[in-house]
């Protein structure tokens, strides 16, 4: 989960890395009055995950409250590479010396984490990394023993710090790291890192990308997430594994190569039938119970983009009956609202005993496919009507 | 012959107390798997009774190794302790530790991982978050279906369970040396790559199939691995084109981040070193049974 910049200065803020006051705005009223509390010149920066925020107009800077408010309705509502600004963040306004660059990530390829680290901050990184490769330090971390003092200084000399800043830098890569841990981040990024005209050494703007498979171990109920899809709201509130498409071709498989598999397969379909596509993505699991497979087809059914659904089910571990019979009682619970055809490929344990039991109920809108390729090519057909 | 796993592992269960822990240590059992025992340190010194066989369990990985000679772990511990498990595990110098557990903070299984480069890599680890290892006929480590096929000339990896499954079933009638879930989390264990560094090794193995999908670059480096090292025929099947940038599709590390980890991408590399792609799994499994025919 990607944070927000406020999100990111306030756990800065937590694990002590130096940064500038910053209170949230909805409205430009409350702007006003987060820069008044603030005082001085502020920034009212538009909290939206995506780069560019500056050019898109995204981000001004406010000499008084009044100013902020009046910034604050021009940011409002912004439409920034697809994202709407609903929050800002006004940040109390620092006179910077130099910028510089700091980051460590989990480094997925070499199973391990890495930090990046430059003396030349402030630009795209990634445009440094190709433009200067030589600028950028890239220091590999074990995740055993961390970020210590002594090895933020090693980070802080190869990013080619002057010496009279490795002291403070490395001080702040220090709590950066903890960020990353404590927080069971898989990226903590700070540009700018900054030295401001009296010699600070701050966190201006941060990227932090949370693992959400750690969510047990934090607070992070209140945490404002991205706002969800209706229908990927309501899955997630069945605890259904979902994730909204834009197509015509409702998905519901088991396990979650398989079900990336079949949306590839439909899409595939689809060519030949009009270009349909994969409506969603949505994993029951292995249990594929009557109650899971109703929810998930009542959210499917729900998506009004779908035409037709397609159930792809492998029996590894679940019995192709146990599935069949979930089907039969999601039809019997949704009654009149399951109203779009179903092709349904079952495979795998006890498969038979399965079809056996969707062919005996007998349901007008199912379908039964003998293969894969062979159920999303109908499905395909189906949605293509 | 087979791949890490053979009839002569004896094989612990960490978590076999557990919900999911006793219901696969059945499964396990009735596949013919020769399980010698679990570990629990609440329950250690006590004895349960499974599939008509009595299993100790044991305070520690280390007691059911000393006990036993027990040379494979299965973990089937919750996220918040799965850690720990493993690294008990390879404080034990288990040959091979298999880690089902699902859910893992990435965190966590980066740290194992590293603890266990520090250690010497004295412990061979199998996921986390995948459905283990079987050898058809001889032993299944995990949770794959042990009837699903029967002993043969394939050789399997793949980094999602249920496709592993439908591979599997689908050339049930050829049969597999070993199949390996490496599973699909951001940091595992056993890669690709090291599956097929021993499949080469193993001749009764005369053929791979190689399942990937969306994220990190471990089928990349499969590929180049292949047109250095592997003489077999391999075919590959890569899951997630249609997966949207940014978004995670269900396995923690099913996620295309920029232009790195597609679908496509892994394809061309695959098809740039000579190993051929199936559309879909049914294509991939006759690109199989054509290279089995011509042996």
């Amino acid at each position: 989960m990607d944070l927000f910049e406020y999100q990111a200065r306030d756990l800065f803020e937590k694990h002590g890395v130096p940064v500038l006051q910053g209170r949230i705005a909805d409205t430009p009223e409350e702007a006003e009055a987060a820069a008044a509390a603030i005082g001085g010149t502020v920034v009212v920066k538009a909290q939206v995950k995506t780069g560019g925020r500056g050019k898109a107009g995204g981000v001004k800077v406010a000499h008084s409250p009044i100013e902020a408010r009046q910034k604050a309705e021009e940011i409002l509502g912004l439409d920034i590479k697809g994202h709407v600004v609903n929050r800002l963040m006004i940040a109390e306004g620092a006179k910077i010396a130099q910028e510089f660059y700091f980051s460590v990530l989990l480094d997925r390829s070499n199973r391990t984490f890495l930090s990046l680290c430059s003396v030349e901050g402030g630009v795209e990184i990634e445009q440094l990394a190709v433009e200067r490769p030589d600028a950028l330090a890239k220091i590999p971390v074990s995740a055993v023993t961390g970020i210590d003092k002594t090895m933020a200084i090693e980070i802080a000399k190869a990013g080619r710090f002057p010496d009279e800043l490795i002291d403070s830098v490395s001080d702040v890569i220090v709590k950066l790291y903890e960020v990353f841990v404590k927080e069971d981040a898989t990226l903590v990024e700070v540009n700018p890192l900054v030295l401001t005209e009296d010699g600070q050494i701050l966190a201006l703007d941060g990227k932090i990308t949370l693992d959400e498979n750690a969510d047990f171990r934090h607070e992070r109920d209140d945490m404002e997430r991205d706002a969800l899809d209706p229908l990927e709201a309501k899955a997630k509130a069945m605890d259904l594994n979902y994730v909204k498409l834009d197509g015509e071709v409702g998905i519901i498989g088991n396990g979650a190569g398989l079900v990336m598999s079949t949306l590839d397969v439909v899409a595939y379909a689809g060519e030949a039938n009009g270009g349909v596509k994969p409506a969603n993505f949505l994993d029951i699991g292995g249990g594929a119970s009557a109650e899971v497979m109703a929810a998930g087809l009542d959210v499917i059914l729900n998506d009004p983009q779908v035409k037709s659904v397609f159930v792809n089910v492998f029996g590894g571990i679940t019995a192709c009956d146990a599935v069949a019979n979930g089907i039969v009682g999601a039809l019997n619970t949704l009654g009149a609202k399951a109203s779009k055809p179903l092709v349904v490929r079952l495979d795998g344990n006890n498969v038979e005993e399965g079809r056996a039991i969707l062919k005996e109920f007998n349901h007008p809108l199912v379908a039964l496919a003998d293969t894969m390729d062979g159920g999303a090519n109908t499905a395909a057909e189906l949605a293509n009507r | 012959m087979a791949i890490f796993l053979n009839s002569d592992s004896k094989i612990i269960v960490q978590g076999m107390t557990g919900a999911e822990g006793m219901k696969h240590t059945q499964r396990m059992l009735a596949g013919g798997s020769n399980i010698v025992g679990g570990v629990n340190p609440r329950k250690a010194g006590e004895t349960v009774e499974v599939e008509g066989k009595l299993l100790p369990v044991f305070g520690s990985v280390a007691d059911a190794i000393s006990a036993t000679g027990a040379n494979v772990s299965v973990i089937f511990v919750p996220p918040a302790f799965a850690k720990a498990a493993i690294v008990e595990a390879i404080d034990a110098w288990i040959p091979l530790a298999v880690a089902i557990t699902e859910g893992i903070p990435v965190h966590d299984s980066a740290s194992a991982w590293a603890y266990n480069v520090e250690k010497g890599l004295k412990t061979r680890l199998i996921g986390p978050n995948c459905p283990g290892i079987i050898s058809p006929g001889q032993s299944n480590a995990g949770i794959t279906p042990w009837n699903i096929t029967g002993q043969g000339p394939i050789g399997l990896v793949s980094k999602s369970g249920t496709l592993t499954y439908q591979m599997m079933f689908e050339l049930r009638d050829i049969g597999f040396t070993t199949g390996i879930g490496i599973g699909g989390d951001p940091v595992i264990g056993t890669t690709h790559i090291d599956a097929l560094e021993a499949f080469e090794n193993d001749p009764e193995t005369k053929a791979i199939v190689l399942i990937g999908e969306i994220g990190g670059d471990s089928e990349e480096k499969a590929a180049e691995y292949i047109s250095k090292h592997v003489t077999k025929p391999v075919v590959a099947y890569v899951a997630g084109f249609t997966a949207p940038e940014g978004k995670t599709m269900g396995h923690a590390g099913a996620i295309v981040s920029g232009s790195a980890g597609t679908a496509q991408g892994k394809k061309e590399a695959f098809e740039a070193v000579g190993v051929k792609v199936g559309k879909t799994p049914s294509e991939t499994a006759a690109l199989m049974r054509d290279i089995i025919a011509n042996l």
